[in-house]
């Protein structure tokens, strides 16, 4: 690899930086930032916005064939300019810093300055860098351009054209990589637009990226429109439970409150991007409805019980189960619970010596980009641990069967609607006992004789692992509502009435997991980060 | 430092001519001017400056003035203040400006009169007003909601009038 | 039957007791007040002027405040005495009052409960009394500041009480009786006492401060060291009596100064300066009583917002080492000036 490296020289510290690396991207090995507005790591150079001037000079040979350094006359711009051996980069002189500042007066001419209501506000570009290289007042006295505001762009981005700074990002995202090339500048000069393709607005699964592309406020998300200020979000490292990808989010929330999904960098995963599927799946975390009490429910009895009083009933019922005869117990576990949950889960299998258990499949259509067909996040977890049948869904049948033989009496359902999957309602009736563990309410949970209410994945910590078969790791965001709890400390606390006693901690059931479980030998809790560890799983 | 302890004479030891002294002058006040105001009666003269209730204020056509920007709420520091932020009507003849508060609450129990939600304001939407008597008797009725605050605002004359240009 | 002197003699009493005890008891919570609106005055306020007209119904809110307020009996005192010394401290100042001529005579009716001839020796014994209630207080409150309020009360009271009794022999080696109708009475013929022993007269109501607890010698109560002293743990009701016998106390002692030293209800010119024989002018010798009372009334106050607190080393000295050699001398050197003038 160190043929591929170069030696050069930023604001005076040396570096060594891989060829064909962008000077911005090089300064930022060393902790210098040039700021810029068109260029992003994972699009194609446009170099429009030239606020990434920089000072370079390079060697060249001079008459008597010493190589001398040259200073460009010119500023450059960083973004398209790569490192090459011997260069060197100032990055903040005088000159740069007065280019800079006559760039910004530019982008300023026309901007309407409506901070107090622009999404934008706290996370923009713009207002950063007039911090740095704006000017207090204004010598613009002329009419500010005209532009067309509250524009909708399909139906999930709001375009405002006055606030559009031209960096073509959002135009490049569509075209290489959505794939839709909808979206182009009309008018010249100060009257440049950005507009679409008349009856082709951006109508991908992947819109809206462009709203956290876009370095200001011209482009806003309809769905988080004027929900929160930015400022106000307690952002948690999270993962996306859409699909078994497992991109990489951030949760920001307030007051217990999930406002939006952002995906997060991890260049292994999902680059910088997520799908607007997985961005717009949270609204049930915050649904009213939620499940917030464990409840038994005997001759149409309904009675709320305490998690002890809960457990323990349960875990009396289940004993008295296992205790009359093999094969009276099946469990239908989620590829939507944490790796965590599902080790629990098995081992209360084992305790319970069921052996008849399974996860539902859930697919949906897939794209060439992010969207798996498996909408599970966890289905190689699953797998992992034991609780998929393999193929996973393969079993669920046997256990309709089952049920209707009257061989299977209890039925133990993690977060799972299994009407759908096979067994209906009818078969439901014919149990003697349905335990279900569940967030939001359903015909299954309308038909179980205990009911625990469980966590969603913005509630809890735990780790996923993907399709992949990295293990990446999420974070609790906000407290779950009422009583309800994750279902790992659900679990942990039927395994100890059941004479298992469990660890405190998420942290150190992972550990015990990862003492036990295969292809998790050897990677620590930390080791996974924030980024995941891929692990060696066929 | 060492302080002498003065020499007293027999005078001063005596103690009775310094207590019919001070006596004398606390008969000279029972006459004189009180300074005791009668408060409900009575109300203060309130400095040019004075720092009361917050308000919402509407500007001279009407419009309230706020556009829920949620500054305030960042800013203040016993966070009294809640926006609940909303849209105009599209219609309307503010629809230009496209947020408003749909709710905006200040618990007056929770204010502590600083003054700067009026200062980050970058509407100028908030004003503290001279009222200070501003108790009630559940904490509920503590909390001011938009209509209860653009009622005290009431308008303020505006010089720049930022939203006719946009 | 009704002239029958025996069975009028009887209703005498039982008019005068109500209306000593009533005027005691109405004048006391009004002494409250007053001390509250001069001492407004003469730090420049107001003072309560809200309850009826310039604060006149003040005296009844405050008497129904404490009584709606909860009786606490916390558990480390010692019960019964804790609940017995208010009314010992009340109880004394009123038995004095047993003795005080607060008129000459209404009609055929003399203006004092009970005219005993050891009247001054009975006061100065029962007033002595009240120092028993506060040290109870204090101790059976079974606290530290109550108990060192009850301990300083209990040695203030002693050491002044020297004091007092001392100072007033040389009246009673003038007027020759014990009996203070007597004394009042020699006042009329011979002018006020005030005049003849000025010092005696500066001792005794110095003395009697001492004995009232109030500024400058407030030190058994002294709120910026012992908050409150020895009533600290009493409230409502109980608290309501050691206010009021505080008062009641004040009532007294200016009484008997009146009655010692300032010619008790008669005025130095006819018809006030000999017993009366028509009503209007008995009713007057009351009124000039009560006057006379509410001066003294006034100088306690007035004082008590002047002069600052004593230091407890202070008040000793100054009560053993000049009030009391002071009268002492005084006695002596009364005592040789009647000498050479009953034998010149």
């Amino acid at each position: 690899m160190s043929e591929s490296l170069v030696k050069l020289t930023i604001n005076g510290q040396l570096i060594e930086a891989p060829i064909g690396l962008n000077l911005i991207e090089a300064a930022k090995l060393i902790g210098v930032e040039i700021p810029h507005f068109c260029y992003h790591p994972d699009l194609c150079i446009a170099g429009n916005c030239r606020m990434c001037v920089v000072e370079v000079a390079t060697l060249r040979t001079g008459p008597t064939g010493t190589p001398i350094l040259e200073w460009n006359p010119k500023l450059t711009i960083a973004c398209n300019t790569t490192v090459v051996e011997g260069m060197e980069v100032l990055t903040h002189t005088p000159r740069i810093i007065e280019a800079r500042r006559g760039v910004m007066e530019f982008l300023l001419i026309n901007h309407p300055l409506d901070c107090p209501i622009c999404d934008q506000a706290g996370e923009c570009r713009l207002q950063e860098l007039a911090m740095d290289y704006g000017r207090a007042e204004s010598r613009f006295v002329e009419e500010k351009e005209r532009k067309p505001k509250r524009t909708l762009l399909g139906p999930k981005i709001m375009l405002d054209d006055e606030r559009c700074i031209l960096c073509s990002r959002c135009i490049r995202f569509m075209r290489d990589v959505a794939g839709q090339d909808c979206l182009g500048f009309m008018g010249r000069g100060s009257r440049s637009t950005l507009t679409c393709y008349p009856g082709r607005e951006p109508s991908t699964n992947y819109d809206l990226n462009i709203v956290d592309l876009c370095p200001v406020g011209a482009l806003t998300s309809v769905d988080f429109r004027f929900k929160q200020r930015v400022w106000f979000l307690k952002q948690t490292r999270s993962l996306c439970p859409h699909c078994s990808t497992g991109c990489n989010i951030v949760i920001g929330s307030r007051e217990n409150t999930v406002c939006r999904l952002t995906p997060r960098d991890n260049e292994a995963v999902n680059q910088r991007w997520m799908c607007d599927e997985g961005r717009l799946n949270y609204r049930f975390i915050n649904d009213p409805t939620r499940l917030v009490e464990p409840l038994s429910r005997m001759n149409e009895n309904v009675q709320s019980l305490s998690w002890d009083e809960a457990t323990r009933q349960i875990a009396e019922r289940l004993t008295a189960l296992r205790d009359g005869g093999e094969g009276r117990i099946a469990f239908i576990g989620s590829a939507g619970a944490t790796t965590e949950e599902l080790f629990l889960f098995r081992q209360l299998a084992g305790v319970l010596g069921v052996t008849l258990m399974d996860v539902v499949p859930h697919t949906g259509s897939a794209d060439a980009r992010l969207l798996q067909s498996d909408r599970n996040p966890n289905t190689a977890g699953a797998l992992v641990t034991g609780v998929a049948a393999i193929p996973p869904g393969s079993r669920l049948l046997e256990i309709a069967q089952g049920i209707q033989d009257g061989r299977i009496r209890a039925l133990v359902v993690l977060n799972e609607d299994i009407i759908p999957a096979g067994i209906g309602a009818d078969l439901l009736g014919k149990l003697e006992l349905l335990i279900s563990v569940s967030r939001l309410p359903s015909a299954v949970t309308e038909a179980a004789h205990y009911l625990l209410p469980g966590a969603t994945f913005a509630e809890k910590s735990g780790t996923f692992i993907n399709r992949a078969g990295r293990i990446q790791r999420m974070n609790p965001a906000v407290a779950s509502p009422g009583n309800a709890r994750p279902e790992w400390r659900i679990l942990a606390g039927l395994l100890a009435e059941l004479g298992q006693p469990q660890e405190e901690s998420l942290e150190s059931i992972y550990r015990a997991m990862a003492q036990v479980l295969a292809p998790v030998w050897g990677v620590t809790w930390d080791a996974i980060g924030s980024q995941g560890v891929q692990l060696h799983v066929d | 430092m060492i302080v002498e302890r003065p020499k007293l004479t027999i005078w001063d030891r005596l103690y009775m001519p310094q207590i019919l002294k001070g006596m004398w002058i606390t008969l000279k006040h029972i006459p004189m001017k009180r300074f005791t105001r009668q408060y409900p009666e009575e109300t203060p003269p309130l400095p040019k400056r004075y720092r009361g209730v917050p308000t919402l204020v509407r500007d001279p056509e009407q419009r309230v003035k706020c556009v829920a920007c949620q500054l305030c709420e960042f800013v203040c520091p016993p966070r009294a203040i809640t926006v609940i932020p909303g849209f105009r009507a599209e219609t309307g003849p503010d629809a230009k400006v496209e947020k408003e508060p749909s709710d905006f609450i200040i618990d007056m129990a929770r204010c502590i009169y600083c003054g700067l939600c009026e200062e980050a304001c970058p509407e100028e939407a908030i004003f503290l007003k001279k009222d200070y008597a501003m108790a009630s008797y559940t904490r509920e009725q503590m909390k001011l909601h938009k209509e209860k605050l653009l009622e005290l605002g009431g308008i303020h004359e505006d010089r720049i009038c930022k939203w006719k240009k946009k | 039957m009704w002239t029958d002197p025996a069975i009028l003699e009887w209703i005498f009493i039982l008019v005068k007791i109500i209306v000593i005890f009533g005027l005691v008891l109405s004048i006391v919570p009004y002494t409250v007040l007053a001390e509250r609106r001069i001492c407004a005055w003469i730090q420049d306020r107001v003072g309560p002027n809200r309850v009826g007209f310039q604060g006149l119904l003040q005296p009844i809110a405050d008497a129904l405040k404490l009584m709606l307020k909860e009786d606490m009996l916390s558990n480390h005192v010692h019960k019964v005495v804790f609940t017995l010394a208010p009314a010992l401290v009340f109880m004394p100042s009123l038995m004095v009052l047993a003795v005080i001529p607060w008129g000459s005579a209404i009609g055929p009716m003399t203006c004092v409960l009970s005219d005993m001839n050891a009247g001054m020796l009975f006061a100065l014994a029962v007033a002595s009394f009240s120092v028993y209630g506060i040290a109870l207080a204090g101790w059976a409150s079974n606290s530290k500041y109550p108990f060192l309020g009850g301990m300083r009360s209990a040695a203030q009271m002693i050491s002044y009480e020297v004091c007092l009794g001392l100072s007033l022999v040389p009246l009673f080696m003038q007027t020759g009786s014990l009996n203070l109708s007597a004394i009042v009475e020699y006042q009329t013929q011979h002018g006020w006492l005030m005049l003849y022993h000025p010092v005696a007269c500066f001792i005794f109501i110095t003395s009697l401060f001492a004995e009232c607890n109030r500024t400058p010698f407030d030190l058994p109560e002294a709120e910026q060291e012992l908050v409150s002293g020895y009533n600290i743990e009493y409230s409502s009701l109980k608290f309501g009596l050691f206010f009021l016998g505080e008062y009641a106390n004040m009532l007294v002692a200016s009484a008997l100064v009146t009655t010692l030293f300032l010619g008790g209800w008669s005025l130095p010119f006819a018809p006030f300066n000999a017993p009366a024989t028509v009503i209007w002018v008995g009713l007057a010798h009351v009124g000039i009583f009560v006057a006379k009372v509410c001066a003294m009334l006034f100088l306690f106050i007035w004082v008590r917002w002047t002069v600052p607190r004593f230091r407890y080393d202070q008040l000793m000295a100054l009560g053993w080492k000049v009030f009391f050699p002071l009268a002492l001398v005084n006695i002596v050197v009364v005592a040789v000036i009647m000498a050479c003038r009953a034998n010149l």
